[in-house]
């Protein structure tokens, strides 16, 4: 099959989607110059670096019949429009009582290990997920990336797209043709039988990579990737802990109320999981801090290959 | 004069309606029978009065907190504004808005917003809509003096200048954003020299107690910019006759003697003056209009009371769409 990086993923969703629906609309500061070519500067709109305006501006052309997909780049740039999507985008539909339509693609770049310091690495999904109203996808692949991007696309809400910065070239397999992926669906990466291992974005590759490892220990993981977070897909995760009895959450962002809090809530707090465990589960997480930004401190803020390795070895004693 | 003078009867039926509409809210609410907060457009009649007259079915208005007028003016129905405010299941939300939210997208009111320009930047996405269409509707977005020391004010009137937006800028500068003077809060005479001095957009200082010079200033600035001449800021002087919103016990710090004097200027009265001046109306209609306007009111409120309240677990609906 043929290979395409993550990035190109990402264009060949947006081409194909704003080739199948005129109604699309691109708003960005950096414009994507193929689409441009295709379509043109009204539809392609170069935008001024005004975030809460951009990000306000797509719930008027949504509400209006348009599909806008913006581009904010980097998640922290995102905090800027902090209004327009929580008090805005999440609430608009609710608010009004359904009687209006509001999709949106909403992109943002997340995570850190590129030494871009505090304000620009941040992995703030959870936060996100704090507000109803906002559907989140988080693609760990090429693959991923584009159906689950098509769907964005084609989605009657608010979507935020949560792209991790270091797997922009990242190659994978992603098919010719046309293809989906539903929300809500996790994908099981790996099967196995000792330990759940829930893990998001970049740390999917990490935990990957560490099974095998683990393999030769006679450890046996089972690698959940979630790939939406609102909508949560509990039953595979649910499903997985009552097998292996065991469970670890891997993801990069900052351990306080994370994503990972929510979804060992989510397994522990059914009793009859519960009942299952064979040890308590574990987070593997950011810790506390601002991204820093020399090497050696960012390395040592993020969760990497040994840290995940440690809470096997601590929820296999 | 060169309005007709059935669309002056029209206008001033609205503004009645608006009245009359706020006046019997405010005293429900007192009454315990509106649940939240309200904020009565009392004193301000005649700008959304003036302004919304020269728009068609197909023109969008985004509105604020203050929002009720502009949702009559528009041609919302009272009788699910009023079961919404009531909290009804009738209402245009089902209730899940209440006051601040009021919206109704088949008549182009893409809704009340209750954050203090927050209003702007979906209005300008409504804008760049209506341009990609390519036909002539214009936006018209309804805001007060205190939107215009927000962020996104400026960041708005930058895109509808570069991007030349049909958009109208309908600032109600009643003086005050909530107790804080105009004056105080922006250093300037008339807000609207931000618009023409920072963003080269033409702005017009229009008397908005006076609903005929509202129509008329309006009227030219909606055909510029059906025309592709690009955004038009107009700052209406008006003077809202209540506190900010209705709070029993929180005080109004406007001086009395301020607002006595603006209750002299009421734009409703004065209206009334030139249309029995002008001999377009008798005594006599004017007592017409006010029985219908009134029996409205009435039947609205007969509407809301007699509509079920929401079921607590409709709380979980319409969080996205499907």
């Amino acid at each position: 099959m043929r290979k395409l990086s993550y990035e190109q993923a990402a264009s060949e969703a947006l081409m194909e989607e704003f080739r199948r629906d005129e109604k699309t609309i691109h708003l960005s500061t950096d414009i994507p110059l193929d689409l441009r070519q295709e379509f043109g500067e009204a539809r392609i709109r170069q935008t001024p670096i005004s975030e809460s305006s951009f990000v306000g501006a797509a719930i008027g052309l949504a509400g209006s019949g348009f599909r806008p997909v913006v581009n904010v780049r980097m998640a922290t740039f995102g905090f800027v429009a902090m209004d327009q999507f929580v008090n805005q985008a999440a609430k608009i539909t609710y608010m009004f009582g359904g009687q209006a339509r509001f999709p949106i693609v909403y992109r943002m770049t997340v995570g850190a290990s590129k030494s871009f310091a505090a304000q620009h690495s941040i992995s703030p999904y959870s936060m996100y997920m704090n507000v109803p109203g906002l559907k989140i996808i988080l693609p760990a692949t090429p693959y991923d990336m584009k159906g689950l991007l098509k769907t964005a696309i084609r989605d009657n809400n608010p979507v935020i797209s949560f792209e991790h910065m270091a797997l922009d070239v990242m190659e994978g397999e992603v098919p010719e043709g046309e293809y989906t992926i539903p929300f809500g669906q996790a994908v099981i990466r790996k099967e196995g039988n000792d330990v759940t291992v829930v893990a998001l974005a970049k740390m999917v590759h990490e935990t990957l990579a560490v099974a095998e490892e683990m393999e030769k220990e006679g450890i046996s993981l089972e690698i959940i990737d979630p790939r939406t977070l609102n909508p949560f897909d509990r039953e595979t995760v649910k499903a997985s802990v009552v097998k292996t009895g065991r469970l670890i959450v891997v993801d990069e962002a900052c351990i306080t109320c994370g994503v990972a809090a929510e979804i060992t809530a989510l397994v522990v707090e059914d009793d009859r999981i519960f009942k299952c465990l064979k040890s308590s589960p574990k987070r593997v997480c950011g810790l506390d801090v601002p991204i820093p930004y020399s090497p050696p401190m960012e390395k040592y803020a993020l969760p990497d290959r040994e840290n995940i390795k440690a809470a096997v070895r601590e929820v296999m004693m | 004069m060169t309005i007709s003078e059935k669309k002056l009867v029209d206008m001033y039926q609205i503004m009645l309606t608006i009245r009359r509409f706020e006046e019997r809210m405010v005293i429900d609410y007192h009454s315990g029978a509106i649940p939240g907060i309200v904020h009565s457009y009392i004193g301000q009649e005649a700008v959304a009065t003036g302004v919304c007259t020269n728009l068609r079915l197909d023109d969008c208005i985004i509105s604020n907190h203050r929002g009720h007028g502009h949702c009559i003016a528009k041609g919302a129905d009272l009788n699910r504004m009023m079961a919404e405010i009531y909290g009804r299941k009738t209402g245009y939300c089902k209730g899940k808005g209440g006051s601040m939210h009021i919206a109704d997208f088949g008549i182009g009111m893409l809704g009340a917003n209750g954050i203090v320009a927050a209003g702007l930047p979906i209005a300008a996405g409504a804008a760049v809509a209506a341009q990609l269409e390519g036909g002539d509707r214009v936006v018209v977005l309804f805001f007060g003096d205190g939107a215009t020391n927000e962020g996104e004010f400026h960041e708005v009137m930058n895109l509808a200048s570069i991007w030349k937006l049909p958009l109208i800028f309908a600032c109600e500068n009643n003086l005050y954003s909530v107790n804080t003077p105009v004056k105080y809060a922006t250093g300037l005479q008339h807000v609207s020299e931000r618009a023409t001095g920072g963003y080269s957009i033409p702005s017009f200082v229009v008397d908005g107690n006076d609903v005929v010079d509202v129509y008329e200033t309006t009227e030219k600035a909606v055909a510029g910019v059906r025309a592709g001449e690009g955004p038009v800021f107009l700052e209406f002087m008006t003077y809202r006759w209540r506190g900010h919103f209705e709070a029993p016990g929180m005080p109004d710090l406007r001086p009395v003697e301020e607002i006595e004097a603006w209750k002299k200027k009421c734009p409703l009265l004065r209206f009334e003056g030139v249309l029995l001046e002008e001999g377009i109306v008798t005594k006599r209609t004017l007592e017409e209009i006010n029985a219908r306007v009134m029996q409205r009111i009435e039947d609205a409120v007969g509407y809301a009371l007699a509509s079920p309240l929401p079921a607590p677990e409709d709380a979980l609906e319409d969080v996205f769409s499907s």
